[in-house]
């Protein structure tokens, strides 16, 4: 117990003297952390609007396969982006390993089936809605697409969410393809494992509450934004 | 466009007949309106005319291209289809489907938002509309488009006297601008005061296709005289 206690005094510590590898562990958390999001949405959220609004072979597989590859392992992921990335591996000539960038990408092919999953339950509920709207419309399928992600925006924030909160908690896959090297690929999950292995909790729990309300702050200044839940709107 | 000529339009729907064969001409400015009890095939024949429901057999045949024809007519279902937006942006959705260009659309939106009553409420979700409501902003919705044919799915369907009528009116106004309409109801004071023509459709069977005014007087189906007269068909 006494270690939580001193976890949240040396986090409040850290965090009003501006310590600055918190600073820098936390701005590369979210750095990549972002980036992985972004990349995957704007890749996610279209192909989740294709499998709702058009029909065509193996569609159902799609989604049911996007459906397993929510609980994909991220150890299992980390370690087939290393492989890949390596120099004996296809893009190694890239020299991707042990960057931000190798943990953006193992990030965007763990969170990618899960916001596009997501995506697609909340699009294919609003297209049985809008059907027969649009279809007597004459829309075209863009039309369509684009419609369907515009009003159901706020569905869709969400599940990018769900991607940010499993993006920024990841810890086994950027550990493996990032390294963990300090002032180049540590962030916040991989230096809590580190201090946790070195035996310093305090740390490793004080790391861990910035890390929780990096989450909750992100997570409200997004809804906030985006006016979520305000009388009259949408 | 016009005429629009059916032959021989036969609709069935997993497996079951539930249309035809029936042969139907609609000329430019008809108000067409079509009687019969529950499940005669009055929604299906709306829908297969306009081209949202497959055809088992026969064709339909508008003197334009079928991509021409389809930008000319709207649809209005019995149930509103809001889509998640404003009342103001429910307007606008169809004239930006067509290019229409800004300024116009705004005043277009403004206009017809006046006509309707709901320019107060212009910003306000839709989805947050009372059923008349929703129903005037679906036909304005419908009409700001000018659309030369009309097919309506009882619009006015559970919805009170004064806003039937005020429905009615919207009717009568796009009528005087050349709007063919074609319409279901099981309201017979309703066909009385809109109708030119009255379909009466039984099983799937057209077996009525007459002016109004002989219709109500000597109609031409056994049947049609008992549903005037307010008896139940089996």
């Amino acid at each position: 117990m006494n270690d939580i206690w001193y976890g949240i005094l040396q986090a409040c510590q850290l965090i009003y003297t501006l310590d600055q590898d918190l600073i820098e562990i936390s701005v590369r958390s979210l750095q990549v952390t972002l980036s992985a999001l972004v990349i995957s949405s704007l890749f996610a959220l279209p192909l989740a609007a294709v499998l709702a609004v058009k029909r065509f072979k193996f569609r159902r597989f799609i989604i049911a396969l996007l459906n397993a590859l929510m609980g994909l392992p991220p150890v299992v992921v980390g370690l087939i982006v290393y492989i890949l990335l390596s120099r004996s591996g296809p893009f190694g000539a890239l020299d991707l390993l042990y960057t931000t960038a190798a943990m953006v990408i193992a990030q965007i092919v763990i969170i990618t089936p899960l916001i596009t999953s997501i995506a697609h339950q909340s699009l294919r509920e609003l297209w049985s809605e809008y059907h027969d709207l649009l279809i007597s419309m004459n829309t075209s399928h863009i039309q369509r697409i684009k419609t369907l992600l515009w009003d159901a925006r706020r569905a869709l924030l969400t599940a990018s969410l769900a991607g940010f909160g499993r993006a920024i908690g990841e810890v086994g896959a950027i550990m493996i393809v990032g390294g963990n090297i300090d002032n180049a690929t540590r962030v916040l999950t991989t230096a809590i494992a580190l201090e946790t292995s070195k035996g310093d909790f305090a740390l490793a729990l004080a790391l861990g509450f910035v890390l929780i309300l990096i989450a909750i702050a992100l997570n409200l200044a997004t809804h906030w934004l985006s006016k979520t839940e305000r009388e009259g709107r949408w | 466009m016009f005429p629009l000529i059916a032959e021989n339009l036969v609709v069935e729907f997993n497996g079951k007949h539930i249309l035809g064969p029936l042969d139907l001409t609609v000329n430019k400015g008809d108000i067409s309106l079509i009687l019969g009890p529950n499940g005669s095939g009055k929604t299906t024949l709306l829908k297969s005319l306009h081209g949202i429901m497959k055809l088992k057999r026969g064709s339909i045949k508008w003197s334009c291209s079928d991509k021409s024809s389809m930008q000319k007519q709207m649809f209005v279902f019995q149930t509103p289809i809001m889509l998640r937006r404003s009342v103001l942006e429910n307007l606008t959705y169809p004239l930006l489907l067509r290019k229409v260009s800004n300024s116009k659309v705004h005043r277009l939106a403004t206009e017809w938002a006046e006509k309707i009553g709901l320019k107060e409420i212009m910003q306000l979700s839709a989805t947050r509309l009372s059923g008349g409501e929703k129903q005037k902003l679906a036909l304005a919705r419908a009409l700001i488009t000018e659309p030369e044919m009309l097919f309506l799915d009882e619009p006015s369907a559970s919805l009170d006297g004064k806003t039937t009528v005020e429905i009615e009116n919207l009717l009568k106004s796009c009528t005087k601008n050349g709007t063919t309409i074609m319409m279901s109801t099981h309201d017979i004071g309703q066909a009385k005061r809109l109708a030119k023509n009255i379909l009466f459709l039984n099983k799937g069977i057209l077996e009525s296709n007459q002016l109004a005014e002989t219709f109500f007087l000597e109609p031409k189906s056994p049947n049609a005289e008992k549903f005037i007269a307010g008896e139940i068909l089996e």
